[in-house]
């Protein structure tokens, strides 16, 4: 994948250089759903601008990702780069608890 | 106004419909199944069965009632379902393929999972909602969805999300079953049982005296009738097999064919022709006496017939009841291999009673045998009451007789007294019973047999003498005299002494016949020369009277000369 990233592209000021991959899956544009994507979007606006990928997921339209990705809880967001992976639920209105998550805190 | 209300209500009233499991019983017990298109819960210890009960429930209803089923496993993952489930010979990766069966392992790691704020469990509804409607399923298991509230802190999203999904279950017309642990005085640990009303059956695994027992029982049937009782079940290479309750009314079909129980005497003891079809038997006696080589005969008989026998053995190998009944000239083994005569032995704690009487149950069904063998049913003592061995029995028999076939128990007596309440109080639900007894008299030990009871016909009131030899079974008259009942050697004895009197009786029957004849003859001599003496004298008096007439007949004639004479002169 095109996360991997190269030597050219790293910062030297810092050591927390990568490139964020998130995929958020959501339920159309149920309450739950529209919180969670514009909570995520201000937190990586915030904390990682522009090195973050956030992928939004609508499960209704794909049922099959469902089973694949092991979703049971909707809002669901998943960091899969940098490891290790993590599994956020809800509507990623616990910043705090986000930031730990993602490891920014 | 044409409401018409006098009609019959059975029209009126919609019968709640049910959804056959397939489960062998269980559909007797619930008449029918689980409710069709709501959920019903499974609750039970660890171990008790519910995974493959509900699994059950799934390949049953693809391959028999061709309902696909969808089945999401919390707990185990698809490829150790299918591999546990395998033993019992659902092959699930075909039914996979053939689109009947749908297995989704939802996996939940909660050191992986962040939870951030208000969520719902749409996962699980789309996942279920597109299981179900990629293969047009029908049926659909959760085991087990408590898994939820491990995985996930916030309770009361789950209750509430719980609660919408069953309801939506509903709305889909799948018939569905939840499992559950139990918890402590609550069928399920979180309380399912408050979203799952319709149906609710508890599985239980005891172990008393060491011996497991499986048992079911429906707590909650809403809307329809059912069995109330705890009814043991067996899980073994078929499945899942719950014993249904026998009929505790007494109406069984009577036959009134008589069948040989394989000894000539025994038959003729019992009117000439044996037992009745279908009728229980229970041959009791002390140890030795003989009841199994009884039983052995009697199995050789039906086979003879070319019907069919189960022998359940409880005390010996299949192999050591055929070596021991060559030893008295029955080969049972001929019999084993053309396939009428069946061996099940099983030590009595290799299962609880329970199991024993579904097993039996089992084999009889597979096998159809026209005669059924236990053998001891004492044996059975030790891994239950003589209350539950009892009620064990009297269901067998119940079923037995239900299904025309005879059946003989032997049971051991421990002491010699004949005790009315002996032999697990069977005695008294049986139609015949045969008592096989020591008789100890003059060194020796010998068998006497008599019918104690026979329903139904006449049957002989004697002792008989049950004499065990190289060449069978038979049964001898005991002798019976001034002394009593003779039996083995005794009467031997008392034979011979007869027969020594009888020869000496004879010979001084002859003596004194001799003594008669002599004396006889002595008689005959002395009433000879008596008449001859008689003759003598009579001889003599008639020689005088002769004398004297013929002087007479001289005088008259001389006088007439002399008259004649002077009348000349003149």
């Amino acid at each position: 994948m095109s996360e991997f990233s190269g030597p050219h592209d790293m910062d030297d000021t810092t050591r927390k250089d990568d490139r964020y991959v998130l995929r958020l899956f959501v339920t159309g544009a149920s309450t739950n759903s529209v919180r969670a994507i514009s909570n995520i979007k201000q937190i990586c606006e915030e904390y990682i601008p522009d090195r973050y990928s956030l992928e939004i997921i609508d499960v209704y339209q794909q049922k099959k990702i469902a089973e694949s990705e092991q979703i049971i809880a909707l809002p669901l967001l998943i960091k899969s780069f940098p490891l290790p992976e993590r599994r956020f639920i809800g509507d990623m209105s616990d910043t705090n608890r986000v930031l730990k998550g993602l490891g920014l805190s | 106004m044409s409401l018409n209300f006098s009609r019959d209500p059975g029209e009126m009233v919609k019968l709640l419909p049910k959804s056959p499991t397939g489960i062998v019983g269980l559909d007797k017990i619930t008449e029918g199944g689980i409710p069709k298109d709501r959920p019903t819960l499974i609750c039970g210890g660890a171990g008790c069965g519910k995974t493959l009960f509900s699994m059950e429930f799934i390949v049953r209803g693809a391959i028999e009632f061709n309902e696909p089923g969808v089945f999401m496993a919390f707990e185990e993952k698809a490829d150790e379902l299918a591999v546990n489930v395998a033993s019992l010979g659902f092959d699930l990766e075909k039914l996979q393929a053939a689109k009947l069966i749908k297995l989704d392992h939802v996996y939940i790691e909660r050191s992986e999972i962040e939870e951030t704020g208000e969520y719902d469990l749409d996962g699980i509804f789309i996942r279920l909602g597109h299981a179900i409607d990629s293969i047009g399923a029908k049926r659909v298991v959760l085991d087990t969805i408590e898994n939820l509230f491990s995985s996930l802190n916030n309770q009361a999203i789950i209750r509430a999300e719980l609660r919408r999904l069953f309801q939506w279950l509903k709305e889909k017309k799948v018939t569905t079953i939840i499992t559950g642990e139990k918890g402590d005085g609550t069928f399920t640990r979180h309380g399912l049982e408050e979203y799952v009303s319709d149906c609710v059956i508890l599985l239980d695994h005891r172990v008393t005296n060491q011996i497991s027992t499986r048992l079911l029982r429906v707590v909650k049937y809403r809307g329809s009738v059912h069995g109330t009782n705890e009814y043991p079940f067996l899980i073994d290479r078929s499945g899942i097999s719950v014993l249904p309750v026998t009929s505790l009314t007494l109406e069984h079909e009577v036959s009134t064919i008589r069948v040989s129980s394989g000894i000539p005497a025994l038959d003729k003891m019992l009117g000439g022709q044996g037992f009745y079809k279908g009728s229980s038997v229970l041959v009791s006696g002390t140890a030795g006496t003989g009841k199994t080589s009884i039983a052995g005969y009697f199995a050789n008989e039906t086979c003879n017939r070319g019907e069919r026998c189960i022998f359940f053995a409880f005390e010996e190998s299949p192999k050591q009841i055929v070596r021991n009944m060559t030893s008295i000239g029955i080969n049972l083994q001929d019999h084993v291999k053309n396939g009428l005569l069946k061996f099940h032995a099983s030590r009595p704690t290799l299962n609880g009673l329970e199991m024993h009487l579904v097993a039996i149950h089992q084999m009889v069904e597979d096998f159809k045998p026209q005669t059924v063998i236990l053998d001891p049913i004492t044996n059975l003592i030790t891994v239950g009451s003589v209350s539950e061995v009892k009620t064990m029995l009297i269901r067998l028999i119940d079923f037995l007789q239900s299904e025309q076939i005879t059946v003989m128990f032997t049971a051991l007596t421990l002491n010699n007294i004949v005790n009315e309440q002996t032999d697990e109080g069977v005695s008294s639900l049986v139609d015949a019973w045969l008592l096989v007894r020591d008789i100890e008299f003059n060194g020796e030990r010998n068998r006497g047999m008599y019918v104690m009871k026979s329903r139904g016909m006449k049957h002989s009131n004697q002792v008989r003498e049950f004499v065990i030899s190289d060449e069978g079974l038979n049964l001898v008259d005991v002798y019976l005299g001034p002394e009593g009942v003779l039996t083995g050697s005794a009467r031997d004895a008392q034979r011979l002494q007869e027969e020594t009197g009888s020869v000496l009786r004879q010979h001084a029957l002859t003596m004194k016949d001799m003594e008669i004849d002599r004396k006889r003859r002595v008689l005959e001599a002395k009433i000879a020369s008596l008449k001859e003496e008689f003759d003598s004298v009579q001889d003599e008096l008639n020689k005088s009277y002769i004398e004297d007439e013929l002087r007479k007949e001289v005088i008259e004639k001389n006088r007439e000369q002399l008259i004649r004479n002077r009348h000349n002169e003149e």
